[in-house]
């Protein structure tokens, strides 16, 4: 696969704060990319860049081995689908989706059928003649893809498109999306801050965080193995503990020794360890595993959601077992559940499960605003 | 390191801003500092600060209706009546226009548009016009006697005194009460009405303790829109007044036509600052009396 | 609405408009008498008709109000623009203050002090009279302004701002993205502006008075010269003629905004 798009040791502050620090990404030709990360990480920032609306601080953007850093949105050939579409109101459907090809000047019949075609595509073939403000917001979705699509880009850029949806629309729209960009090879760089929705789409994410790029990697790279505390809590659950590497394939955590996988640290480093929730199998209380007292369950339909109090630290442990509240127990982890992590910046923020903490970060960051 | 971008977009909408913003600078702040210049400068440009002085110590002799005639200062004497009639006038239009603000923010939306109309559309009449009419209204021949003779109730005399003024100015500028008034509570969230009403409040105290206080910006910005105008009106005193009771308005447009540029801009110096100590102690007490509120 | 409410606001707007209802009345009266009503007839209009000093005071006030139109318009377009766009605190405060002093000075102020700087440039030429229709017409403009900016501004604010970056993602210049986007966007918070600035120069009095000479006159200042003396019914009917013409555009502009929001 060829690179198309290219950025080179980026950076970006607004009004004195940094958004993007020295960042440098390679995008492949015909991939579906995703930019994950939390509101302020500097996902769409990063976006706006390679769409030209915003000019960077340092570094290159270079597109098919040419540097455009000072090429004009208009001139570029990529095109963005907006976070609440931006459709233009005072023109109807059809005219939405010829707009770019009107400001190209094409011949009407040539216009009329790659609207006609597009307008197919996003199955909205009878909605023409509507008005773009009487569409529910999935139509108007459908339009922004078939506006944004009609000149043909060689890159899609969509910012969090789906955030407006509800999920049922969102699931369809997702499968929807992954189809049309298979179909058209079109390379689709895609913003969001749901993880789920990044591990289903893409080929590959870029978990990104305080400006940074924290990982790059297949979906199953970064769930099964996240480089630090950031990117193993912010893509699914799990639980981050101190551990020593004692020597390769030997840790230390919880007051017991493991087996793991992992190699390649210094005697007696001191490590993270990330043990998914769902790789943990409860075990009675006997000598040599850890042990604990379960402070409360959580039925979720498929699993049973468990938290268990050991040692101070609050493990979350599912299981399809039942389990009580109040009751002692042992846990076992065989050695691929277990994966260590370098010390970051990010070490001790997060995997304790003793706070709501999931659900007051999103109280405090209500509807995922971005950074302009 | 930032390269200069010629096509930066915001370099298009600075461009679109500086006719504007060299029209403002020529055209309104600096009339404003030529103000300030002809109040302290004399007739050969000159520094002075004769015509301020002048202001406060002016006097003259004005007759008493049992015929003996006292000195007074003269234009102390026509700015605390501008100062009196527009406070009074103030006061009558917000309490004449609080009432209409609610009851149109009450009524149904259609209702609304169209009270809402009917209230501008006397705006729309020449106000030279608006005080002429009510100059035929209210004269000792006028309408209103002719009508009150009618229906045998004798007449009134009401034309050339301090209430006929005060009825221009409040016919005049009673829509800029209303109005903002009105705009800030018609978006009042119905619900906190209910919230009040749920947590105990009757209808009174529903208007006291949530209605006035949240209605607080449209009521100062009532006070300001009336008080402005009618402090530094002139020509309704010429005609309602009958000319007996000069205002500050009347003062500078008399030294305007009388070609005294330097003190009349003497005098509008003056005015000015007396409206922005006036606006900022409408904003302090609003401030500590109507937010605050734990003074009571 | 509760009978109390009614009352209350019938009262209000019987008062308000019974001096409009008086001058319409009075308009057609066939005698001299601002009072007595003793006849219909439309004697003062056809007078009006024959009054030249009236007819070319119209004319006046016609071709002021629409060079002020026209010119506030433009330029407090392109201006409410330029201040949407501005993005430092400071910029945007000095912006708002400037563009509240004329609407919050009392006219009296934005006249004087408007005359005494043509008057003092006019000097400088060695001119006897500056006041002329340039003076009157800047004067115009300039109070025009704010109201032209404050009525573009909501309609910019509520605009999506991605949607001119939507269009030059499609391939428009940025000049091209704000007359093909922007602009039928805000178009109706323009026709709104222009409409007021237009009813605004042509009531206006205290600032045409003191900016105005050289023998142009304007209607307001015309009137005001015919209030001096005795009033016939003529004058009244040309009220009535202007307000008719006033409410015709206040009802236009209703329109707009009635469809602009039906959207």
């Amino acid at each position: 696969m060829d690179k198309i798009i290219e950025l080179k040791n980026i950076s970006k502050a607004f009004d004195g704060e940094t958004v993007l620090d020295n960042i440098s990404l390679d995008i492949h030709d015909n991939e579906f990319i995703t930019l994950l990360g939390p509101s302020g990480c500097g996902k769409t920032t990063t976006l706006r860049i390679i769409g030209g609306f915003v000019y960077p601080d340092q570094g290159d953007v270079i597109f098919m081995g040419e540097r455009i850093n000072d090429v004009p949105p208009h001139k570029r050939n990529v095109n963005t689908v907006f976070q609440k579409y931006a459709l233009f109101p005072h023109l109807n459907v059809f005219e939405n989706v010829a707009f770019p090809l009107r400001e190209r000047k094409l011949p009407k019949k040539e216009i009329k059928e790659k609207v006609n075609k597009m307008l197919d595509m996003v199955m909205l073939s009878g909605f023409a003649h509507r008005r773009v403000t009487s569409l529910s917001g999935g139509q108007q979705q459908r339009v922004a893809i078939a506006r944004a699509l009609v000149n043909e880009p060689k890159v899609l850029l969509l910012d969090e498109p789906l955030g407006a949806l509800d999920l049922k629309l969102r699931k369809d729209m997702q499968q929807e999306l992954k189809k049309i960009q298979k179909s058209t090879g079109i390379t689709f760089i895609f913003v969001t801050h749901d993880q789920e929705e990044a591990l289903s789409m893409s080929d590959t994410i870029v978990v990104m965080s305080e400006g940074k790029i924290q990982q790059i990697g297949t979906p199953q790279d970064i769930y099964n193995e996240p480089v630090n505390a950031f990117v193993a809590d912010f893509i699914g659950e799990s639980n981050i503990v101190d551990g020593v590497m004692l020597a390769d394939y030997k840790v230390r955590f919880g007051g017991q020794v493991f087996d793991c996988l992992d190699t390649g640290f210094a005697p007696n480093e001191p490590v993270d360890v990330v043990i998914r929730p769902e790789d943990v199998d409860i075990v009675k209380p006997e000598p040599g595993v850890l042990q604990g007292t379960v402070t409360s369950v959580t039925f979720m339909g498929v699993h049973n959601e468990a938290i268990v109090d050991i040692d101070g630290f609050k493990w979350m442990i599912q299981t399809t077992d039942p389990v009580e509240e109040g009751a002692h127990i042992g846990i076992s982890l065989e050695p691929d559940a277990i994966h260590i992590m370098k010390k970051s910046k990010y070490s001790g923020m997060f995997g304790d499960y003793s706070s709501f903490s999931n659900e007051l970060d999103e109280l405090s960051n209500p509807g995922g605003e971005e950074e302009e | 390191m930032r390269t200069a971008n010629r096509r930066h977009p915001q370099n298009g909408y600075r461009m679109a801003l500086a006719p504007y913003s060299i029209w403002s600078a020529l055209f309104v702040v600096v009339p404003l500092a030529f103000i300030a210049y002809y109040a302290f400068t004399d007739n050969q440009f000159a520094f002075t600060t004769e015509n301020i002085t002048r202001f406060f110590t002016a006097t003259s002799n004005i007759v008493q209706e049992d015929g003996s005639s006292v000195e007074v200062r003269t234009y102390l004497l026509i700015f605390m009546r501008s100062v009196k009639l527009a406070v009074i006038s103030t006061i009558i239009c917000l309490l004449l226009g609080y009432p209409m603000a609610y009851i149109m923010s009450r009524a149904k939306e259609r209702t609304q548009k169209t009270m809402v109309t009917l209230i501008m559309i006397p705006m729309w009449m020449n106000f030279l016009i608006r005080t002429y009419a009510w100059m035929t209204i209210l004269q000792d021949t006028g309408i209103l006697n002719g009508f009150l003779s009618a229906l045998g109730l004798g007449t009134v005399h009401i034309i050339g005194t301090e209430a006929a003024v005060i009825i221009g100015m409040v016919y005049d500028y009673f829509p800029y009460m209303v109005l903002p008034i009105y705009s800030i509570l018609a978006k009042l969230d119905g619900r906190l009405l209910e919230a009040a009403r749920d947590l105990g409040c009757g209808s009174i105290s529903v208007l006291r303790r949530v209605i006035i206080p949240l209605s607080m910006p449209g009521v100062i910005s009532g006070i300001t829109m009336v008080l402005i105008p009618s402090i530094s009106t002139f020509y309704i005193s010429q005609k309602l007044g009958n000319g007996k009771f000069f205002l500050i308005g009347d003062a500078i447009e008399g030294q305007y036509v009388a070609n005294n540029l330097h003190f009349a801009a003497a005098i509008a110096f003056i005015l000015m600052l007396i409206l922005l100590v006036c606006m900022a102690a409408v904003k302090y007490v609003t401030a500590r009396y109507v937010y605050g509120g734990d003074e009571e | 609405m509760k009978t109390s409410s009614k009352i209350y606001s019938s009262i209000v707007f019987a008062i308000l408009f019974a001096p409009i209802l008086v001058l319409l009345v009075f308009s057609f009266n066939e005698s001299k008498s601002l009072s007595v009503f003793s006849g219909f007839s439309l004697k003062w209009y056809q007078e009006l008709l024959k009054d030249r000093n009236t007819l070319e005071a119209v004319r006046n006030t016609l071709i002021l109000a629409a060079s002020a139109t026209v010119i506030s318009t433009v330029m407090g377009t392109a201006a409410a623009v330029g201040i949407n766009k501005l993005r430092s605190k400071w910029s945007k405060a000095v912006m708002n203050t400037v563009t509240d002093i004329p609407m919050t000075n009392p006219d009296i102020i934005t006249g004087i002090s408007l005359m005494l700087m043509f008057v003092f440039v006019g000097r400088l030429f060695g001119a006897s009279t500056s006041l002329s229709f340039w003076t009157m017409l800047i004067a115009h403009i300039t109070f025009c302004l704010p109201y032209v900016i404050l009525q573009i501004l909501p309609k910019l604010r509520q605009m999506d701002k991605s949607l001119p970056e939507a269009a030059m993602d499609l391939g428009c210049t940025p000049m091209g993205a704000f007359f093909k986007v922007e602009l039928p966007e805000i178009l109706p918070g323009i026709i709104t502006g222009a409409i007021m600035a237009f009813t605004l120069s042509l009531d206006d009095f205290v600032i045409s008075y003191f900016t105005s000479g050289n023998g142009f006159e304007t209607l307001p200042i015309r009137i005001y010269g015919m209030t001096k003396k005795t009033v016939t019914p003529k004058m009244y009917a040309l009220a009535t003629i202007i307000f008719f013409v006033t409410l015709g555009l206040l009802l236009i502009s209703n329109l707009v905004d009635e469809k602009d929001e039906a959207k």
